[in-house]
């Protein structure tokens, strides 16, 4: 069995291109939004008064919260500080949960309303605001398994930090996944504007 | 360069053979060496091309004579999906890169393995998961896929078949050749041994660099793509249905911003095994190193930029297909680069003729054809002529099986030895490479004159007037299948009985060839210092 080299250089690498590819995956929905929007602009300033300002803007407030607090235990943890790291860790995970709720608040109203995938009455707006829900949903809810999976990554690396597996001369799994967490809410950052202020 | 010997006690099999406390199956399907991943994936590959050529003698055997009613009309368009499917994204995708890349890439830079070998076996898995899910789509819910391999919607969400299954198929196998780039990319940065500059680089290496790129940045659009057909199908979102407000056209688009990128997947790697072969067979340097390195990555990034000349007759504004066209023309002059420089190669070589080199041979004729009446479909006006008939389908057979298949078969010859120790029958391999070659010829050239004559593509049944074409063209798929047959069984009887080949049988000058064949399990006993170049052939007092 060959000993498993330590790679810091290496490691960084292959997540960036990882990144690269989350960006050209969401890339491609972005494309269409640019197309519908140009064709359909009157229905998209029409279904996008229905979304909820507020809560978009909480949501929006609440991820970059999030990741600064990512941002904060990877320096803690770099400064030798684990019980610090594993509670900023910990408020990171917590606000990535707080997200999700929200996000179900707003699809639930939405469904409330008989706006969801395939409903009657969505068949029975203008095409071009229904091509707006179904972005809507595809969009948000593409982005929700990423938060999903981030909370998933972030509490598995909580456990890596509590055993020691991920420790201050050896945090690039921390790094990375915080590399990851940025991207979740860099790709928000765009969402936000698109569905909820600029139609 | 240290030349590395047997390590004392190692076994004479090298990586073949298991350690004393673990073997069998489990010994193969849990390894991260990245020799047997790439075994794995070989034999994967090679077991469902079979499965696709049979499909495609069935195919040709329905339509040996008009009316022939040998498979049902729709049992016949789930035959060339299924086809297509296998061939394309279980097949030609991985081909190259995924096993003879896995297998060599760390040995041509003088590595112990790649970047992530964990994460490479993790692709094999995602590889062999989605082979299943496609398998699964064949057999059950209510009748195989039969939109073709694209998936062209509005028909790929209101077909019955069990299409959703399918695009999660490929769905997956799309996540695995991402990962295999993303660790080749990542190797190819971090990896290399001492000494071995970029311009050291063995041309498959760098082939293997520009197509991960391709892997890497192309392949998540078409995760995304199959991903929303799968959404509009189950979970009812309308995002491409015409009925409601979606428009196909943005489906294509989507498709063949990854597709046609993914043709340079298919076809780069197999340029890389001819630029390491034809230097070795002509005992000389490669002509134009530089260039054959830098049309690949020219190759990967304008190849990025012509997806629509597929879409000429979809209905594009003039100017989109004017500068579609253009852009066409241009990617194929880095191509026309490449075959210069091999044949300038050959030029006043040495030449041996070996069957890695008949292949090699064989795969510069097959893509000259195939590349240049490519050229005819990039040109808009004469595109609507062929768009969508047999012409295309010999186009695209003769570049991808002619190119990559050939290319893939040159790889198996040239390798061969290293990684099995043994040596095939020459004379047996060199006949069946004749066979193989006369086989395509006889199968795709009349392809190519039945679509000027009219002939559409994917149809169940033609007039009278085709069949001549038709006729010979079934009889070049018996010709090729025997041709398949007798190189398999060589390599096979090659495998159980050759005779020993010896660490460096061609006089190859890259890194794996101062290994034993087959290579130990840890690859060299020390990292190698790199102080020449890959074609700085030995006994050649002129250089270094």
């Amino acid at each position: 069995m060959i000993e498993a080299h330590k790679d810091y250089a290496g490691a960084k690498l292959g997540m960036w291109l990882f990144l690269f590819t989350e960006v050209v995956l969401f890339g491609g929905l972005f494309l269409l939004y640019s197309a519908y929007l140009h064709r359909y602009h009157l229905d998209f300033h029409h279904a996008a008064r229905n979304l909820d300002t507020f809560l978009g803007g909480a949501n929006t407030i609440i991820l970059i919260t999030s990741s600064f607090f990512m941002a904060m235990s990877i320096t803690a943890l770099q400064l030798g500080r684990r019980g610090r790291c594993l509670g900023l860790l910990a408020l990171t995970v917590l606000m990535a949960l707080g997200f999700l709720a929200n996000k179900a608040i707003e699809w639930w109203a939405k469904f409330e309303h008989g706006i969801f995938p395939g409903s009657e009455h969505l068949r029975a707006l203008p095409q071009g605001e229904e091509i707006f829900y179904s972005l809507y949903f595809a969009m948000t809810g593409l982005h929700g398994i990423h938060v999903l999976l981030g909370v998933g990554i972030l509490s598995f690396v909580m456990i890596l930090v509590r055993r020691g597996r991920v420790r201050q001369e050896d945090f690039v799994i921390l790094e990375n996944s915080g590399l990851y967490w940025h991207l979740v809410d860099l790709i928000w950052i765009f969402l936000f504007p698109l569905f909820y202020l600029i139609t | 360069m240290s030349l590395t010997g047997i390590k004392a006690g190692a076994s004479p099999r090298g990586f073949l053979s298991s350690p004393q406390d673990a073997g069998g199956l489990r010994s193969w399907i849990f390894s991260t060496d990245h020799k047997r991943i790439g075994l794995l994936y070989l034999a994967c590959i090679l077991t469902l091309f079979a499965a696709g050529v049979a499909l495609g003698l069935i195919m040709r055997l329905k339509l040996i004579t008009p009316g022939n009613d040998l498979l049902a009309p729709q049992t016949y368009n789930a035959v060339f999906t299924v086809h297509g499917v296998i061939m394309i994204f279980l097949v030609v995708i991985p081909s190259i890169p995924a096993s003879f890349g896995n297998i060599l890439l760390p040995l041509h830079i003088g590595a112990e393995d790649v970047s992530f070998p964990r994460l490479n076996l993790f692709s094999w898995w995602l590889y062999l998961t989605g082979a299943v899910v496609a398998l699964v789509s064949i057999f059950t819910g209510s009748g195989a896929p039969d939109t073709g391999w694209t998936f062209y919607v509005p028909f790929s969400e209101r077909t019955t078949t069990n299409v959703s299954v399918a695009v999660m198929a490929v769905f997956i196998l799309g996540f695995s050749s991402i990962l295999t780039g993303l660790n080749f990319i990542t190797t190819i940065h971090q990896l290399r041994a001492p000494g071995m500059t970029w311009r050291r680089l063995s041309l498959f290496v760098w082939s293997l660099y520009a197509t991960a790129w391709v892997q890497v940045l192309a392949t998540p659009i078409l995760g995304i793509t199959v991903l929303l057909v799968f959404a509009e199908r189950v979970l009812n979102l309308g995002l491409f249905d015409p009925g409601r407000g979606g428009d196909p056209l943005l489906y294509q688009h989507l498709f063949w911003i990854y597709s046609h990128p993914a043709v340079y997947i298919m076809i780069l790697p197999a340029m890389g095994v001819i630029s390491d072969i034809i230097p070795v067979f002509a005992r000389k340097r490669i002509f134009g190193y530089n260039m054959i390195a830098f049309s690949s990555l020219t190759i990967a990034s304008v190849g990025s930029l012509v997806w629509a000349h597929h879409m000429f007759t979809s209905g594009m504004s003039d100017l989109a297909v004017l500068v579609f066209s253009f852009l066409t023309f241009i990617v194929a002059v880095p191509s026309a680069i490449k075959i210069f420089n091999w044949l300038s190669t050959l030029y006043k070589g040495s030449i041996i003729v070996e069957p890695p080199l008949l292949f090699t041979l064989g795969f510069i004729w097959m893509f000259s054809v195939g590349g240049l009446t490519g050229l005819i479909q990039g040109a808009a006006g004469a595109d609507i002529h062929v768009h969508d008939t047999y012409f295309i389908v010999a186009h695209f057979h003769y570049v991808i099986f002619g190119g990559t298949g050939l290319g893939m078969f040159a790889a198996m010859h040239f390798w061969f030895p290293k990684i099995f120790g043994r040596m095939y029958n020459r004379r047996t391999a060199a006949a069946a490479f004749w066979i193989i070659l006369l086989g395509m010829n006889v199968l795709y050239f009349p392809m190519f004159i039945l679509g000027l004559m009219g002939m559409p593509r994917r149809y169940y049944d033609y007039p009278a007037q085709f069949a001549q074409g038709q006729l010979i063209s079934t009889v070049g798929s018996w010709i090729l299948a025997m041709g398949l047959a007798l190189m398999f069984y060589n390599l096979y009887a090659g495998v159980r009985r050759g005779a020993a080949a010896g660490p460096n049988p061609w006089g190859a000058a890259t890194l794996e060839w101062t290994l034993p064949s087959p290579p130990p399990s840890g690859n060299f006993a020390e990292i190698p210092e790199v102080e020449k170049g890959p074609y700085d052939f030995a006994p050649d007092p002129r250089h270094d």
